[in-house]
Order: structure tokens, then C-alpha cells, then sequence
């Protein structure tokens, strides 16, 4: 269990978590949202105790990380895989941090095993693969089979192999009842991974739901309803609630009801329809939405800027 | 000690500290070496004489011991470290403890070796060790490394950076003391109190070095001195480190 409590950080003038409040619950995955530069990385850094918060504090089951002893075995971490020095051997990085903990060396060889290292385990961490520094990031999260484990963009830089991978294996640490917290800025990303969603932008919560919730608020339906008696069917459907707008080549988009109670309102009023289906929104474009006024660096679309 | 042992790994699984702590004793070892070999009616070959490189050897050690933090800030993994620990000053305190028994031992190798060279070579001069003086000078260069290394260890994790902090003790250390004691009245009013030379207050004193004995502590307050600078710069990093986001 992770507790934010009225985080606060800033950086000069720039504040870069603003009152942010948020859990994150033991037994299921819970994705931290928010656009590049709204302030995850910086978050977790603070629930690890290696940035000072302004104001409020982040607890790991109940306690102040700097309270901890011998943390990694409550919580593990990746937030950057190259963290390491690249001149030590996998083995070498990952030893070092067992005997911090009092984790008994043979562990290191384990999970290096569990991710697949074990081949490599005594080649020097500056020859991996931006893949190879993730597993071995992720080992050094598993090193003390701590309850609580926080990862910062782990999909970063691996192929979909490895991908595929990542989202398996967070599932399954969390089906063994742990607490996983894991960063991305991309939605379609979390969607499939997470339960749970704490999404943030600017430095401040926007919302913390459940996945399908989130999903289901953020795509709400449309159907697409092509008729040759488009005002009528406009009317009747506009008589019922809906809200209808036309479509570039005047079929129309209707909000508010579902495909069903369109088919009925037409057989009703005698109407025609020619096409009548069901569209989601895409779930980047409700993320952008919802967080488009929270984004730190805004591009320009490619015809203003060659204008 | 868990901490020692973590810091000992550390230091051993990368290889530019033995790199640098090989430096610090041949660099030294080879100057009394030539120093044995061109003595003669011009140039007297005596104790303190095999001990002219030691300041080399002391920069090397230097080196060392910032590079054993500064990598730690340059590859994120001091991030790594208190994570894994997250009492700060105690992670510093034993990488200095670390750094600075690996330091003495380069010293009084390095020392003890480059006295054995010159008498290897001149086995004709009289080159034991007599006076309480001469024992100093040649068993003093470890405590000097020590004092020197904890030193670079503390800029180092004040400044953080390679190139700065190796340059800052650089020019220090070679230059900028023996500049400031040219300074017209300021110069020799201040000179005393500067760290290093207090080191040879501590290594020389009775031996051609401030054979005036104006320096207003002796040989044993010299070290005492530098200790003492030592243990104050690594105070201010230890509140540096609490303080500053990691």
C-alpha cells in the first residue's frame, strides 16, 4: 500500500507536484498516467526518499520510506535502468545491493535467472541493450521479494517481445498480492495493463479510477446513422435526448443513445436507414483531452510551424 | 559494518581505483629511483630526499578516492545506493572509510618502497632510519594519503562533477598553495594555515622543511590541522548530501 499525502514539489519557480493525493492499493496493478513532464517521475522519486517533498509525505504501508529498514525488501524500484555503473558486472551491481539489505548473495543469481540474465550475468552492465539495463533494473526491483514495487516507464526501449513480457510479469506479481505502481505516458499502454489508473497532469491529480471505468468515461460512444431523411430522424432523435451532429460526407453522428433506440425510434417515425454503427473514441484522443490543457510541452502542429 | 562491505564491493568491481592506487605508487617510486640515481656530490641523496614524489602519489590517491563518489553521481547509481540506504551520511562515512584505509595502505607502501628503491640503488649512502624525524617522514606519507583522500572525497561530493572537482584539487594542491605564500603580506600571514602545508609541516619539519620553525604548531599539530580541515569539509558534504535532492 502506497499513500500519497498532499505532495508537493517545487523546482525554483516551476512546480512540479501540486497537492497531489492518491493510493495505491496491494493485489492489483495501478498505472500512474500523465503526459511527459507532469510530474511522475518526480513523485516517485519523492516516495522513494531520494527528493525532498515541499509539502506532505508518501507512505509504504504506513511508514516514511528514509523510516524503512533494510528498504528494498519492502519496496523495489526501476526508475532508470541505467542507473548502473557501466564498467560493474550484472552480478557485481546486483551483489553489492543484496549485501546493503542483508539479502543473501545467491539471491542476485536468482533474479537475474527470473529475467533472463543469467547468461550475461558477469558481463559488464555498459555492454547491455537498453532491454538487457530494463530486465536488470527489474531484477534489482525483485532482489529483496519486497510487497511494494514502483516502476517508471518500464516498456521504455524494449521490443514488443519484451513488452508482451513486462505486462505479464506485473500482472503476476500483483496476483501474488503485491502492491505495483507503474508510470507510462501512454494510455492504449496502461489500458492493458493496469486496474487501476491514477492519472495526472501538471503536477496535479485529475482522476484515480478503475481502468474500465476510465475507459468507458473517456470513450464515450457515438453511431454513425446514415438516412436519406436526415432532418426528421434529427428531429425524433433530438425529441429523445440525443445530441446529433453531421459527419464530413452528412451521415450523422449521434451521442446520448444507443444504436438500439435509434433502430427504434426509426421503425417508429416510418424512417429509412441505410448505415447505423456503433464507434468508440479512441483512447488517446480522450487521454489528450482530458489532459491537454495539463501539458507541459506543447508541439505545434507540422503546417503552423512551416507557415 | 554491512556498509563497509558494501562500499568495499563497490571500490573492487570497478577497475580505475586500482588503476590510480598502482599510479600513486609507481609515480613516487619511480622519482626516488631517479633521484637515487642522479645523487651524487651535487645532489645528496637522504631520507626525506626518497620521499620528494610523494605529492604525486597523493594527487593519484586523490583522484581515486573523488572518482569513488563522483562515478556514483555521473552513473545515478548514488540514487541506487540510498535507495538501498537511505541514511545518507552513513553511506558517505563508510565509502570514506573505505576509500581512506585503501589510501593509507597505497601510502605507506609507496612510501616504504620508495625508500627501499634509493637504497637498492645507493646501497653505499646511509639511508636507515634514524630519528624520530626520519621515521616520520617516510611512515607519515600513509596518514597524509589517508588525510588527503578523505579531503577529495568530501569536494568530490560537494562539486559532483569530474572535471571540476579533479581540477579544483589539482591546482590546488600543486599550485595555488605555494601561490598564495607568494602574495605580498597576506602570503605569509595566511601560508601556516593553509591544509597542505600543514601536511608538511607534518612530513618535513626538522628535515629542511620550515626549518624555521615558524609555523606556530609543530609537526604533530600540523597533521592535527589537516585532520582537522579534513573532518570539516567532510561535515559540510555529509549536511550537502542530507539536504540535496539525490
Amino acid at each position: 500500500m502506497i499513500e500519497a499525502i498532499g505532495l508537493t514539489k517545487r523546482y525554483g519557480r516551476t512546480v512540479a507536484v501540486d497537492d497531489l493525493s492518491f493510493t495505491v492499493k496491494p493485489g492489483r496493478v495501478t498505472g500512474f498516467l500523465g503526459p511527459n513532464g507532469a510530474g511522475k517521475s518526480t513523485t516517485m522519486r519523492m516516495a522513494l526518499g531520494l527528493d525532498h517533498p515541499d509539502t506532505g509525505r508518501v507512505l509504504v504501508d504506513g511508514r516514511r520510506y528514509r523510516e524503512l529498514e533494510a528498504p528494498l525488501r519492502t519496496v523495489g524500484a526501476l526508475l532508470d535502468a541505467r542507473w548502473v555503473h557501466p564498467h560493474r558486472s550484472a552480478r557485481a551491481h546486483l551483489r553489492w545491493l543484496a549485501r546493503s539489505n542483508g539479502i543473501p548473495a545467491g539471491r542476485a543469481d536468482e533474479v537475474l535467472e527470473l529475467v533472463g540474465l543469467a547468461s550475461v550475468a558477469r558481463h559488464r552492465a555498459g555492454s547491455f541493450s537498453m532491454g538487457m539495463s530494463q530486465r536488470l533494473g527489474i531484477a534489482a526491483a525483485l532482489l529483496g521479494d519486497p510487497p511494494v514495487l514502483l516502476f517508471d516507464e518500464p516498456a521504455n526501449g524494449l521490443d514488443p517481445e519484451g513488452i508482451h513480457w513486462i505486462r505479464t510479469f506485473m500482472k503476476q506479481l500483483a496476483t501474488e498480492g503485491r502492491t505495483i505502481l507503474v508510470s507510462s505516458h501512454l494510455l492504449s499502454e496502461m489500458a492493458q495493463t493496469a486496474d487501476e489508473l491514477v492519472v495526472i497532469g501538471k503536477g496535479k491529480l485529475i482522476v484515480q479510477t478503475s481502468t474500465p471505468d476510465f475507459v468507458e468515461r473517456a470513450t464515450a460512444t457515438s453511431v454513425r446513422v446514415r438516412t436519406p431523411q436526415a432532418e426528421r430522424l434529427r428531429a425524433a432523435l433530438a425529441h429523445r435526448g440525443a445530441a446529433v451532429r453531421e459527419d464530413d460526407d452528412g451521415a450523422l453522428l449521434v451521442a446520448g443513445v444507443d444504436s438500439a433506440t435509434i433502430g427504434e425510434v426509426a421503425a417508429a417515425h416510418g424512417l429509412v436507414l441505410y448505415e447505423l454503427s456503433p464507434r468508440r473514441g479512441s483512447l488517446e484522443e480522450a487521454f489528450m483531452q482530458l489532459t491537454g490543457e495539463a501539458v507541459e510541452y506543447h508541439g505545434h502542429p507540422a503546417t503552423e510551424v512551416t507557415a | 559494518m554491512t556498509l563497509l562491505a558494501v562500499e568495499r564491493i563497490k571500490l573492487f568491481s570497478t577497475r580505475s581505483p586500482g588503476w590510480c592506487a598502482l599510479l600513486a605508487f609507481l609515480l613516487p617510486m619511480s622519482f626516488s629511483a631517479m633521484y637515487a640515481m642522479e645523487s651524487g656530490d651535487f645532489l645528496s641523496l637522504t631520507v626525506p630526499a626518497t620521499q620528494d614524489g610523494y605529492r604525486f602519489g597523493m594527487v593519484m590517491v586523490m583522484v581515486m578516492a573523488a572518482l569513488a563518489v563522483i562515478t556514483e553521481y555521473r552513473f545515478g547509481t548514488i540514487r541506487t545506493a540510498f535507495q538501498a540506504m537511505p541514511n545518507r551520511s552513513a553511506v558517505l562515512l563508510a565509502k570514506t572509510v573505505v576509500v581512506a584505509v585503501l589510501s593509507a595502505l597505497v601510502g605507506e607502501v609507496t612510501a616504504f618502497g620508495s625508500w627501499a628503491v634509493a637504497h637498492l640503488l645507493r646501497p653505499e649512502v646511509n639511508l636507515t632510519l634514524n630519528t624520530p624525524a626520519e621515521w616520520r617522514s617516510v611512515a607519515g606519507v600513509g596518514a597524509v594519503y589517508l588525510i588527503a583522500s578523505v579531503i577529495a572525497v568530501a569536494v568530490g561530493t560537494l562539486v559532483r562533477q569530474t572535471a571540476g572537482a579533479i581540477t579544483i584539487m589539482l591546482i590546488y594542491t600543486l599550485l595555488a598553495e605555494s601561490l598564495i605564500a607568494l602574495v605580498p603580506v597576506v602570503g605569509p600571514a595566511v601560508v601556516h594555515w593553509l591544509p597542505f602545508y600543514a601536511s608538511r609541516v607534518f612530513l618535513e619539519s626538522g628535515l629542511g622543511f620550515d626549518s624555521a620553525g615558524s609555523a606556530p604548531y609543530g609537526p604533530w599539530g600540523g597533521l592535527l590541522y589537516f585532520t582537522g580541515i579534513a573532518l570539516a569539509l567532510l561535515g559540510a558534504a555529509m549536511v550537502v548530501v542530507e539536504r540535496r535532492d539525490a
